[in-house]
């Protein structure tokens, strides 16, 4: 069964078209990868499924169930959680407080919450840092924080945005470890992504966007062939 | 020790009318202590949940008006004011919040003060109700003697230190921060933003209520221009705030005891007075660009500036 | 509607046009501000006392006119407002603080300051100019003997209307013709593509304060003819331009233009048919009624009917 279904969902900005009708299922269990080049509509696409764009047309389905219209923290509370691309850590709270802050929305109480919190952090290694005020944190580690908030909601589908831009090859590894680890817990996993070799190992399928639009969708393997997807970065490449 | 301290603060805050001091004195004390409340409830919305509010005279204005008019309409005591301000100024909190709420920042910071402004044109014009610009005057004051109103003002202020210190501690208080920190980020944390904001702002308005209730009663005069001022009431209490420390426990008591002594030793100096106002504006200043944090927030700050000039140990 | 109904209607709606304009002046000192800065600069106001005091006293002392001031008050509050920017805005701007507000208290500092500074010279007496023209008007009929009804422009009213309409227009074209008034408004709308088009924000910050500063200097001097003054007047029109910035859009020119116009008529209706005492909580059901029901103020609404799909 699908757990989310985008359908033709198309989003303007005053005149602007940034998504247009669009359509995509992710399937439980699955990693999809979203990719395009900059200014494809990938964040969008997220703003979108997310909620803090309502669509401009179509709809969004998430366990069967139509979450376009609902506030961001409605559909949170659903079970889809997100990253963001330019990080947003709370600043003057410690990494701890940022995680139990999140995990709160599941837990009854401030017990529930550190402990839900030490899991997370724990699973995302950053133990050692729990005490750090996440202003002063590393980037790649930021990047790390936004993915253990996400997870300390609880969610079925986690949304993530760019989580490997600006790291350092071996915080890539952890990072893609720690992806592939969510994945083994039965979360669902939607991933924009720049790096091209990391989205072609980790995804069970790529959907790619290009103007706005859908262009091409299937295996890595597949889109590696997809004579559009090329072009569509060959053409990014010969204008930057 | 320091575990201990609010309750040693509180124990010999308890014992001070045994001290004998004169009715001036007890009359500044009361005075730091409501102030001390009125910053604490501030910091609530504003330092923790970190939406500035710059109208909280409308709340403070509202909870003199019920007591006044419990009294004045009703011919009940002023003191039933406690329990009734305490539905009537989460009344009017859900309607500001209903509209300011849904601007950010500073647009919200202005918007409030702009509602603070209509609720003192209000209670100026409409002459039936609030008796206007005559104001409300209690004929018979309950004590003669400051002892009981220190203590029930003490008693306030105990409580609401009490209940800020819980609530900055749970899930609420983790809401209020993230949703200063960023409101985006904790939206999509699932965390009704609307809701915690709304809840944020009717628990800071019910305490700053309680001061005016309290006000009324202790002062037992009240009239628009004095409850309901913008500089003497809603700017001060940010002054409070700013100057003893945002977001922190003991900070709107260090501001509070600051400014509240300040307005007296320019009050008493003749040539001064009129310059009141520059004074704190110069204060306002000062505090912003080197202490942003207040006295408080900023203590390591303020140590190390000392620090350097006193010989090393 | 009988003759004098009709003449009564008239005449709110013409007073409230020409209290609109000058409004207009005001809040687009605002506008502007908030603009490039994103910030809202709350002495504002009190820069407008500023101006009056200005004008008060060139007339008072030098017997000079004052629509003459507006010359010597805009440049004066000009080089205040560049300094007021310079040396406490902008350093409070870089400071870390938990509250990104305060740039806006510190405003709030600023016009205490300035207003209990007028109040220490010149007492918290009420003053006017006694200006020679201050009552004089045109009338209807003077020049159309049969007109069904009588209507009276006054003369004062009337000139600070057009002097407004003036700097209007001198500002929109500082803003659209001149290399400096465009990397203004690519400031106001992307600061990071200004950033990399060489735009020097720093300085656009700077200029774009002492303009505002001087756009409610000068309004300041056209009020004095037709309004009195005392120190504690600056909240007041504080309040009211930024009730025009709502209304009209933030930091859209075009909405505090109108916005300004909505609320001098809007203000002028409250007093002929409510009463005096309420033309002020009038500002205030509009701004709450802008809030409720057009929040992105009357900029958002032209900007939907051009894109609109």
């Amino acid at each position: 069964m699908s757990l989310l279904e985008v359908k033709r969902v198309s989003r303007f900005f005053g005149g602007i078209t940034a998504v247009k009708d669009v359509s995509f299922d992710i399937t439980k269990g699955e990693i999809l990868g979203l990719i395009g080049p900059n200014g494809a509509g990938k964040t969008t696409v997220f703003n979108v499924v997310n909620g803090f764009y309502p669509p401009s047309r179509g709809e969004v389905f998430f366990k069967g169930e139509q979450i376009s219209g609902l506030k961001p923290h409605q559909i949170c509370q659903r079970g889809l959680a997100r990253t963001f691309q330019v990080v947003k850590p709370l600043q003057r709270m410690s990494v701890l407080d940022n995680v139990v802050a999140s995990a709160f929305l599941r837990a009854r109480d401030r017990k529930e919450a550190d402990a839900i919190a030490a899991e997370v952090l724990n699973f995302t290694s950053l133990d050692e840092d729990r005490n750090v005020i996440s202003k002063g944190l590393p980037l790649g580690k930021r990047k790390r924080l936004e993915i253990a908030r996400a997870l300390a909601t609880r969610p079925d589908l986690l949304l993530l945005d760019e989580s490997f831009a600006g790291l350092n090859p071996s915080e890539l590894d952890e990072s893609i470890q720690i992806i592939r680890n969510i994945k083994k817990k039965g979360i669902t996993i939607m991933i924009i992504e720049h790096h091209m070799k990391v989205i072609m190992s980790i995804s069970d399928r790529i959907v790619v966007l290009n103007y706005g639009e859908k262009i091409a969708e299937g295996s890595p393997l597949e889109i590696g062939r997809n004579p559009l997807v090329v072009e569509a970065y060959l053409g990014e490449a010969q204008s930057a | 020790m320091k575990k201990h301290i609010t309750y040693i603060v509180l124990g010999l805050l308890a014992l001070v009318p045994l001290l004998g001091l004169s009715s001036y004195m007890m009359h500044i004390l009361i005075l730091v202590i409501m102030w001390s409340v009125i910053g604490m409830a501030w910091n609530l919305l504003s330092g923790y949940c970190g939406q500035v509010s710059f109208g909280h005279a409308a709340f403070f204005g509202v909870g003199a008006y019920t007591a006044g008019m419990l009294y004045s309409k009703l011919g009940i005591s002023g003191w039933w004011g406690f329990p009734a301000s305490v539905v009537v100024v989460a009344v009017f909190a859900l309607g500001i919040g209903y509209i300011c709420l849904r601007l950010r920042g500073p647009y919200f910071a202005l918007a409030t003060l702009a509602m603070g402004v209509i609720f003192r044109i209000v209670a100026e014009n409409l002459v039936g109700v609030t008796g206007g610009d005559l104001g409300i005057m209690l004929r018979e004051r309950t004590w003669i003697d400051k002892t009981w109103y220190f203590y029930i003002i003490l008693l306030v202020a105990a409580v609401t230190y009490y209940l800020v210190r819980k609530i900055i501690e749970s899930k609420l208080g983790y809401y209020f921060v993230a949703i200063r920190e960023d409101q985006d980020a904790a939206e999509s944390l699932g965390i009704n933003t609307t809701k915690y904001k709304t809840i944020a702002l009717i628990l800071s308005a019910v305490i700053t209520g309680f001061a005016g209730v309290f006000y009324t009663n202790y002062m037992g005069y009240i009239d628009p221009k004095v409850v309901f001022a913008l500089h003497d009431i809603s700017i001060i209490t940010i002054m409070v705030v700013m100057v003893g420390g945002v977001a922190t426990y003991w900070g709107p008591v260090v501001g509070a005891i600051i400014m509240v002594l300040l307005a007296e030793i320019i009050r008493s100096i003749p040539k001064l007075g009129t310059a009141h106002h520059t004074l704190f504006g110069v204060l306002l200043i000062v505090i912003i660009i080197f202490l942003p944090n207040g006295i408080v927030g900023d203590f390591s700050k303020l140590k190390r500036l000392f620090g350097m000039r006193s010989p090393a140990p | 509607m009988t003759a004098i109904q009709t003449e009564v209607l008239l005449q709110t709606l013409i007073s409230g046009v020409l209290l609109g304009g000058l409004y207009a002046l005001i809040a687009l000192g605002m506008t502007i501000i908030m603009g490039v800065m994103k910030i809202i600069n709350l002495a504002h106001g009190e820069l407008m006392m500023v101006g009056m005091y200005i004008a008060f006293v060139l007339f008072s002392w030098l017997h000079i006119d004052p629509y003459l001031s507006v010359f010597i008050a805009a440049p004066f509050l000009f080089l205040l407002g560049i300094g007021l920017q310079k040396y406490l805005i902008n350093p409070v701007m870089k400071v870390d603080s938990i509250l990104p507000e305060n740039q806006v208290i510190l405003t709030v500092g600023i016009g205490m300051v300035l207003a209990n500074l007028a109040t220490i010279i010149f007492q918290s007496d009420y003053r006017q100019t006694p200006v020679s023209y201050g009552t004089k008007a045109w009338y209807l009929r003077d020049y159309w003997k049969d007109s069904p009804v009588d209507i009276s422009l006054s003369m004062p009213w009337t000139v600070s209307f057009t002097m407004a309409l003036l700097i209007t227009a001198g500002l929109w074209f500082f803003l659209t013709k001149t290399d400096m008034g465009k990397s203004i408004r690519a400031t106001a709308q992307d600061l990071d593509a200004a950033l990399l088009m060489g735009v020097n924000v720093e300085r656009m910050r700077v200029v774009t304060f002492g303009l505002g500063s001087a756009l409610v200097g000068a309004a300041g001097c056209l009020f004095i003819p037709i309004y009195y003054i005392y120190p504690d007047i600056g909240g007041q029109f504080t309040l009211i331009s930024f009730v025009i910035t709502i209304l009209g859009g933030l930091g859209s020119t075009v909405g505090a233009i109108i916005g300004g116009l909505i609320l001098g008529l809007f203000e002028s209706l409250t007093a002929t048919y409510v009463g005096m005492g309420w033309a002020p909580v009038g500002r205030f059901v509009i701004f709450v009624a802008a809030l409720i029901f057009i929040p992105g103020g009357v900029a958002s609404l032209l900007r939907s009917r051009k894109f609109g799909k």
